[in-house]
């Protein structure tokens, strides 16, 4: 017979690993970081340059032209950390030899995108009915549900991340004339505090 | 005694497919396959002892043209099985004092 405490081990570790998608890359945080940041470079040049990034007085969100572009630009930036995300993970799964899609990682999956899904049709309601200083507070508030609903099924710290969107997202829903800056916070300096913690807790 | 030492958990392979279960709703061949690092047979004759102990629920389907077999825990396997938790937890307390 095994051990006690040695069997106990075992069963912890399965419970675990059949439960939780634990091959999130912390890398790939700090690059969806980033991405998040250049796409709130741009947004700023489209928006308010040469002015300052806040405010209500804008022209240019009018324009319908810089709403494509943005459109198109919020695509490219979510394709492109998702991507990341995959490509890293699929790394790090392979590294600790383990599959990287498993019915952990489906529910992880399943978690996350199910607010952030619903969260993105209702930012293009509220781009056609012309309320676009409240994309940066919606696309918090779900993406930090997304993220909480989604922290039973990966490493749990990434609920303390959900937390902070969340909060953000509330504050910027009562100042949406922040709301890039407060965006820029979220979705670029919050993912690279986040994904540089997890990549020194870890991945080395 | 409340807990007692179970034999189908002997083995660590049916060990971690009991752990699987007791957290996931139901569990794939492939996916315990994966997750284990046994081969089919080793792991389809530990499953067949896990079911004639009537520990195992097994229920087969088809993805598409793929078979899909799952599996998920019995009432009585998980009894079994929260058994088997309290009396290590005994020995261990046992150890210590």
């Amino acid at each position: 017979m095994r051990k006690p405490e040695q069997e106990l081990a075992e069963i912890k570790s399965m419970m675990e690993r059949s439960t939780r998608f634990l091959s999130l890359s912390g890398l790939a945080g700090v690059l969806a970081g980033i991405f998040a940041m250049l796409a709130a470079a741009f947004a700023y040049y489209w928006i308010y340059f040469p002015g300052v990034p806040y405010g209500l007085h804008s022209a240019a969100i009018e324009d319908l032209n810089a709403l494509y572009n943005l459109l198109i630009l919020a695509f490219l930036t979510l394709i492109m950390s998702v991507g990341t995300t995959l490509i890293l993970s699929q790394r790090k799964s392979k590294r600790k030899a383990q599959t990287l899609w498993t019915p952990a990682s489906r529910r992880f999956v399943e978690a996350l995108f199910l607010p952030v899904l619903v969260g993105g049709i209702f930012c293009l309601a509220i781009m056609i009915k012309g309320h676009v200083l409240y994309i940066a507070p919606v696309t918090l508030i779900f993406y930090g549900l997304g993220l909480i609903n989604a922290a039973h099924f990966t490493l749990g710290d990434i609920k303390y991340l959900g937390f902070c969107q969340l909060g953000l997202g509330i504050i910027a829903a009562f100042f949406p004339e922040f709301g890039l800056l407060i965006w820029t916070l979220g979705f670029g300096v919050m993912h690279i505090v986040y994904g540089t913690l997890m990549h020194l807790k870890y991945d080395r | 005694m409340k807990g007692t030492y179970d034999k189908a958990f002997e083995n660590v392979v049916r060990l971690r497919v009991m752990s699987i279960l007791m957290v996931n709703e139901q569990f794939d061949f492939n996916s315990f396959k994966e997750l284990l690092e046994v081969t089919d047979g080793n792991l389809a004759s530990h499953l067949r002892n896990l079911e004639n102990a009537g520990y195992l629920l097994v229920s087969k389907s088809f993805v598409g043209r793929k078979p899909m077999t799952n599996y998920s825990a019995t009432i009585e396997g998980k009894k079994a099985f929260e058994a088997h938790l309290a009396f290590l937890e005994i020995l261990i307390n046992e150890n210590k004092t």
